[in-house]
């Protein structure tokens, strides 16, 4: 048997580059973790498996940061939200060619992967984003 | 769900006494080292407190403070120690982000409560005016969960500014009423002559400013300041030796949640609130509806509104009709940030969870003047760290 990726966020990272949204499910209790965490925080294992999750899903709540940090303030004003997939699991990030007015609390949003690039040291993971 | 109770034996007595207080005006302080100003709370208390001597009595000190970025200045517990002659204790800086000091004063507490030091002095100090809100916006947005909010952009109005959303929509809370919160927080600090703003600012105004992160304004946020404050901690049997005044603290409580507010189970309350303050209602042996006044954290509007369900002075949801009742007034049933808050005393986030006890040591020993709510017998304060990964509640009550 071959040994499974690291159960890390870089590895969650790494997968979403690969178009791929992937959550550590435990073995031992079958909780699974979006994204993976060290040890199971319900059982105390650290015994995981990858499992693919669909990236469709619903958002949770969301807005319109206008004040950005200034790494970001040349994308501001821009749209960010908390995003639910099956099984309650949830991530949040920008929510991309969406008007103010379009958003609504329910809506169903899609992952895009891999949409910005990055040019820092670190972390040199890619950001995702969510489409209608 | 960690299950936070313990045994306890100490319910409904002194966990310890305030003998002293002290705070630096909060505003711009230009060319003031944060050490600096943290000199002006020491001088206020030690002036206070004149049966005390500092280097005799004061075993340990335990400082809030949140980031090495703004001054360059990490090691704050040593180097606060040093400047206001006190070198030679025990000393030690406690972080949880805007939470710091509330979390010193929980340690402080610790200290005291153990017997290994009668008397402990708590504060906290942030230096922040001297730097650019894209500065002061990225170095706060530390406290929140870094590979997937600030990674993807997320500040920290933008935090809260989700929960507000989910609020409104869940509740019908809407924009006016947590406006409202900035326009009764504004009236307060106009009575406090150590507040950052000391004006009235109408709805109109607030309603009328830009959005930070929809739907938080620039008005429903609370202020870049730099300020400190501190309170000295005793052993309740010895507080009479040094004032004829204390103030007991009778409940102390801190929790924590998930950093990030995705992986929390609800994005409409704070669950560390509600666990730390569960733990203090319980050592203080009273209920809600028992607290004359209260300090909470309004780093945004819709954090003090939020906070009143969570601390059980109205029903889940009724946030906005408590809040329109006028009960959170001074003058009302429970008075609430009566100094002001940090939405018009300010926010010096280090500073922030002790300024709220020098006002409960204030109110309880009727010395508020304009701002003083009458007959108080019970305070409570509560001291969110980042979007409320860490809450620390505290319950205070007049010495009788």
């Amino acid at each position: 048997m071959s040994t499974p990726e690291p159960f890390t966020v870089e590895q969650f990272y790494k997968f979403l580059s690969q178009g791929k949204l992937m959550a550590g499910k435990c073995v031992k209790c079958g909780k699974i973790h979006l994204p993976p965490r060290p040890l199971c925080d319900n059982c105390y294992s650290k015994l995981f498996e990858w499992m693919p999750v669909n990236g469709k899903g619903k958002l949770v709540t969301y807005t319109v940061i206008n004040v950005a940090p200034a790494q970001f303030q040349a994308l501001a004003p821009y749209a960010v939200g908390i995003v639910e997939f099956e099984n309650g699991l949830r991530i949040p990030g920008m929510l991309q060619d969406v008007t103010q007015q379009d958003l609504r609390i329910g809506m169903e949003l899609t992952l895009d992967f891999g949409t910005c690039s990055t040019s820092q040291q670190w972390p040199q993971w890619q950001r995702y984003c969510f489409k209608k | 769900m960690v299950n936070i109770e313990g045994t306890w034996r100490l319910k409904g007595k002194p966990l310890v006494s305030i003998i002293s207080a002290g705070m630096s005006k909060f505003g711009k302080h230009e060319g003031l080292l944060g050490r600096e100003i943290f000199g002006q709370a020491a001088y206020e208390a030690f002036s206070r407190c004149p049966k005390l001597e500092p280097k005799k009595d004061v075993k340990a000190m335990f400082i809030g403070h949140m980031g090495e970025s703004y001054e360059h200045q990490g090691h704050m517990g040593a180097t606060l120690a040093d400047w206001i002659g006190l070198s030679g204790i025990a000393a030690t800086r406690i972080e949880a982000a805007c939470g710091s000091s509330g979390a010193a004063l929980r340690t402080g507490i610790y200290a005291v409560l153990s017997g290994l030091s009668d008397i402990v002095i708590v504060g906290g100090v942030e230096k922040m005016t001297h730097r650019t809100t894209a500065e002061v916006t990225e170095y706060l947005a530390m406290a929140a969960d870094y590979p997937f909010e600030q990674f993807h952009g997320i500040t920290f109005p933008g935090l809260f500014a989700m929960m507000a959303t989910a609020h409104m929509h869940t509740y019908g809370t809407t924009e006016t009423q947590i406006a409202k919160i900035a326009v009764k927080n504004h009236h307060h600090g106009s009575l406090n002559p150590k507040a950052h703003m000391q004006k009235e600012v109408p709805l109109e105004t607030v309603l009328g400013s830009k959005y930070v992160a929809w739907p938080l304004k620039l008005y429903d946020c609370s202020l870049i300041t730099d300020g400190a404050s501190c309170v000295i901690l005793s052993k309740p049997e010895i507080a009479k030796k040094y004032t004829d005044q204390p103030v007991h603290i009778i409940g102390s409580g801190q929790a924590t949640d998930a950093i990030g507010l995705y992986e929390r189970k609800s994005v409409t309350s704070l669950q560390s609130t509600k666990l730390a303050a569960k733990t203090a209602f319980d050592m203080a042996q009273i209920i809600p509806d028992k607290v004359n006044l209260a300090e909470l954290h309004d780093c945004f509007t819709i954090a003090e509104l939020i906070s009143y369900e969570d601390l059980g002075f109205c029903n889940v949801g009724e946030g906005g009709k408590l809040l329109d009742s006028g009960a959170t007034s001074l003058g009302g049933r429970i008075p609430v940030n009566t100094s002001g808050g940090l939405k018009a005393k300010g926010h010096p986030v280090g500073a922030t969870g002790t300024a709220q006890a020098y006002e409960m040591y204030l109110q309880l020993t009727d010395q508020a003047e304009r701002r003083q709510v009458k007959d108080a017998q019970i305070g409570l304060t509560q001291n969110i760290g980042g979007s409320g990964a860490t809450a620390a509640v505290h319950i205070y009550r007049r010495d009788q």
